[in-house]
């Protein structure tokens, strides 16, 4: 199984493989950018661990956990 | 040469675009009219309308809130789906596409929906120059060819390009169906849909088992195309400059506390800062009601100057001396929103609001608050969940508004020992400090047990914020946006506030009561109040409020105080018999005040039990006609508005009840 976004180590790009599909969050997620094959990178967490900014595109958007956890992404090799 | 028949007409123009690509700004530079501009996704909440008369014809623009898809998420992006797709729209000869030229993957989403809306319409590829400093290649020339239609870059802080833009408008024309289905069975359903345009056939096949991740992937996969060969690394040489900053400002560590250093200085403004031009402000009133008593009182008559210095003046100066304190607050939220801060703050906050039920996007809307709960309440329209903006809209009026504070000091300056607890550190700023966090206090208590009575679970929020890179704030956009909410706050609680104190002026004034021979001023004040229709309430009351350790004087503060809490003051002071112009710092009503005693049991009434009762019940009451108007206008509901109203009033009692009985069992009484 593809690790999910809120897996990713920070700094470290990836690319999109798929979305677990989720009646109020997978298409405002795709709309936002965050679709297979886009490439996505984990900047940081808040303080407290959550949400997460991720890097989509060069927007900077913040997502908690449990919304990133639906997205499955591939590491990209540098 | 344009004909004279074409030079008289008149066009209508809206901006379309994501939130914070500079449409506000571009409409300022279109329109020369200012607005509200800040660096806050999604600020623009209302429609704001601008024109410019020019020879070649009358421009209308309208600068739309801003949105990710023309599928609305939140009430003020519901706002544009309603504009474009509804009636509204058809009156629209014109729709700007702006896009933010540094994120245009992102951008080109919503322009890919609006092609399909089969209007016409032009692209402003807006932030030119900060895609240009950081050497992104912007695809004007292939967007254009693939379009068909004007595609200008533009500058809007500088005005760049925005003739160019307005040249452009003539050459716009509706676009066809740019993007398609990877599924080719789909493509010929939609072909087969015999709807007005693109965007109706699609809505006419929803419902389709994945046609919706279709749709988008199939948009995107248009996107990749017309952008092939953007460079991924000017992108982040972009960024750069934004990310040092935030490398401090989201550090673990060093963001909250920077946060709350922020925010404490934040406080520390609106008091220091406000209190000289506060006091200004009511000596001017004073002097005006002094100056027409003295001047006009003659030939108006005891009673109408009566209304006009009681009533009138004193009414409205009652709102307008918290102006100061909310142009502060508000000159720094609109600073920070400029500079991208707020977003900062939201992404920073968004975990520990999450634990009530809130999220980041509640942030400016209970800031704001702290002002005063009307433009807080209206601030909730950017939150995208329905229950969170309901419970944002609940707790709101439980943030310490300017409002209270003249209630505050007046007990806390006349009961609150003035004794130092440590060097620097008094009682009376302890009790004071007290209130502020109690406040605070009962709205997490209360979100976190509405959020509790709802099952929340499974329902995600898809977006918390987006965080646009830093960017130099323009004093001169705050200060316009400033004159704006001022304004604002004016109109609406001045309007409210005005008609109140008019009301509350008659219930205290009649019936009128002739005056003995021999008897002072004072004391026939008194007696007309005591008679009065206020008065025969506060004592119809008095057995309510008598476990909560009040007389019917206090009653009477009290009841008129759910016009807006300040009215307690003035109140206290009309009662007291020292004159109306009494306030918080006035001398002679404290007096009167420490040494009223009870005429049966020759008790002090103002026992520290009552006291404490009394700023309990303070906290936690709802005591603003404006704001229950507002919540009703945003809620749309009176049932919530008269809930929330009756609520509090209830947690305000047991809270007041609670707090005197336990003070006197203490012995406090
Ligand atoms: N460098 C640069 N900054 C710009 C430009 N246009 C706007 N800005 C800045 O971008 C920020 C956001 O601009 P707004 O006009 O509020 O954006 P908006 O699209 O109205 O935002 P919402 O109403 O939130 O959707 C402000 O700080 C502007 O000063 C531009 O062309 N170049
Ligand atoms: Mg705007």
């Amino acid at each position: 199984m593809c690790p999910s976004l809120a897996d990713l180590s920070y700094g470290v790009r990836a690319r999109v493989v798929s979305l677990t599909p989720h009646p109020s969050c997978t298409i405002s997620l795709m709309e936002l950018g965050i679709v297979p094959g886009a490439e996505v990178c984990v900047v940081r967490c808040a303080p407290l661990g959550d949400p997460l900014e991720v890097d989509v595109a060069g927007a900077r958007l913040a997502l908690r956990r449990n919304v990133a956890d639906l997205v499955q992404v591939e590491e990209l090799s540098a | 040469m344009t004909p004279p028949l074409l030079a008289l007409r008149e066009r209508q123009v809206a901006l379309v675009g994501n939130p914070n690509v500079g449409k506000s700004t571009l409409f300022n530079a279109l329109t020369g009219l200012r607005q509200r501009v800040a660096n806050f996704p999604g600020v623009t909440v209302d429609v704001r309308e601008g024109s410019s008369a020019r020879p070649d014809g009358l421009l209308r623009v309208f600068d739309l809130p801003g949105t990710y898809s023309l599928r609305p998420n939140a009430a003020d992006e519901a706002i544009v789906a309603k504009v474009l797709l509804g009636p509204a729209g058809d009156s629209l000869d014109v729709l700007v596409v702006v896009l933010d030229a540094t994120n245009l993957r992102r951008n080109l989403y919503l322009l890919s929906e609006v092609v399909d809306l089969g209007r016409p319409f032009v692209v402003a590829l807006n932030m030119a120059d900060e895609a240009r400093r950081a050497g992104v290649s912007v695809p004007r020339q292939r967007l254009q060819d693939a379009l068909g239609v004007p595609v200008v870059e533009t500058v809007a802080s500088t005005g760049e390009g925005v003739e160019a833009l307005r040249a452009a408008l003539d050459g716009a024309r509706p676009a066809t169906r740019v993007w398609r289905f990877a599924d080719e069975a789909l493509e010929l359903q939609l072909s087969g849909c015999a709807a007005a345009n693109p965007w109706e056939s699609l809505r006419a096949l929803d419902g389709h088992e994945g046609l919706r991740e279709q749709e988008v992937a199939g948009r995107y996969a248009w996107i990749n195309e017309v952008l092939l060969g953007a460079d991924p690394e000017a992108l982040a040489a972009l960024r750069s400059r934004s990310e040092r900053v935030d490398r401090y400002l989201l550090h673990p560590l060093l963001g909250p506390l920077t946060f709350l250093l922020i925010m404490g200085g934040l406080f520390q403004a609106i008091f220091s800062g406000a209190g000289p031009l506060m006091d200004g402000i009511e000596a001017g009133f004073g002097w005006l009601g002094a100056a027409f008593e003295a001047n006009l009182g003659e030939a108006f008559g005891p009673l109408a100057t009566s209304l006009v210095v009681d009533g009138v003046i004193g009414g409205v100066g009652s709102v307008i001396v918290f102006l100061p304190q909310i142009l502060i607050l508000f000159f720094f939220i609109g600073l920070l929103e400029d500079t991208g801060y707020m977003s900062r703050a939201a992404f920073l906050v968004d975990r520990p609001l999450r634990a009530v039920g809130l999220s980041g996007r509640s942030f400016i809307p209970l800031l704001s608050s702290f002002a005063c709960a009307i433009p807080g309440v209206m601030a909730t329209r950017t939150i995208s969940n329905r229950f969170e903006r309901w419970l944002a809209i609940l707790v709101a009026p439980l943030m310490t508004c300017s409002a209270r504070l003249p209630v505050y000091t007046l007990l806390i300056a006349a009961f609150v020992p003035d004794r130092s607890l440590l060097p620097g550190v008094g009682l009376q700023g302890v009790v004071m400090l007290g209130l502020y966090l109690s406040g605070i206090a009962s709205a997490v208590f209360v979100a976190f047990v509405m959020s509790r009575s709802r099952k929340q679970r499974g329902r995600l929020l898809p977006l918390v914020v987006e965080l646009p890179p830093y960017r130099r704030p323009s004093l001169l956009a705050t200060l316009l946006k400033l004159r704006v909410r001022g304004g604002d706050f004016l109109k609406r609680a001045g309007t409210v506030i005005f008609v109140v104190s008019v009301v509350l002026w008659v219930l205290m004034t009649f019936p009128r009561q002739a005056k003995p021979a021999g008897m002072s001023d004072a004391e026939h004040q008194a007696l007309s109040l005591r008679e009065s229709y206020a008065g025969r309430l506060g004592h119809t009351i008095e057995p309510v409020v008598r476990p909560l350790g009040y007389d019917w004087k206090i009653g009477v503060g009290v009841i008129a105080s759910f016009a807006a809490r300040e009215v307690f003051v003035g109140t206290m002071g009309v009662i007291y018999s020292v004159g109306d112009d009494a306030d918080e710092e006035s001398m002679d009503l404290r007096q009167a005040m420490q040494n009223e005693r009870d005429p049966e049991t020759g008790r002090k009434v103002f026992s520290l039990a009552t006291v404490f009762s009394l700023l309990a019940f303070y906290v936690f009451a709802l005591q603003c006609g404006a704001t229950v108007a507002v919540v009703k206008r945003e809620a749309k509901s009176w049932a919530f508005a008269i809930g929330q109203l009756l609520a509090f009033l209830a947690l305000a009692y047991c809270a007041a009840f609670v707090v005197y009985q336990s003070m006197c069992a203490l012995g406090f009484g």
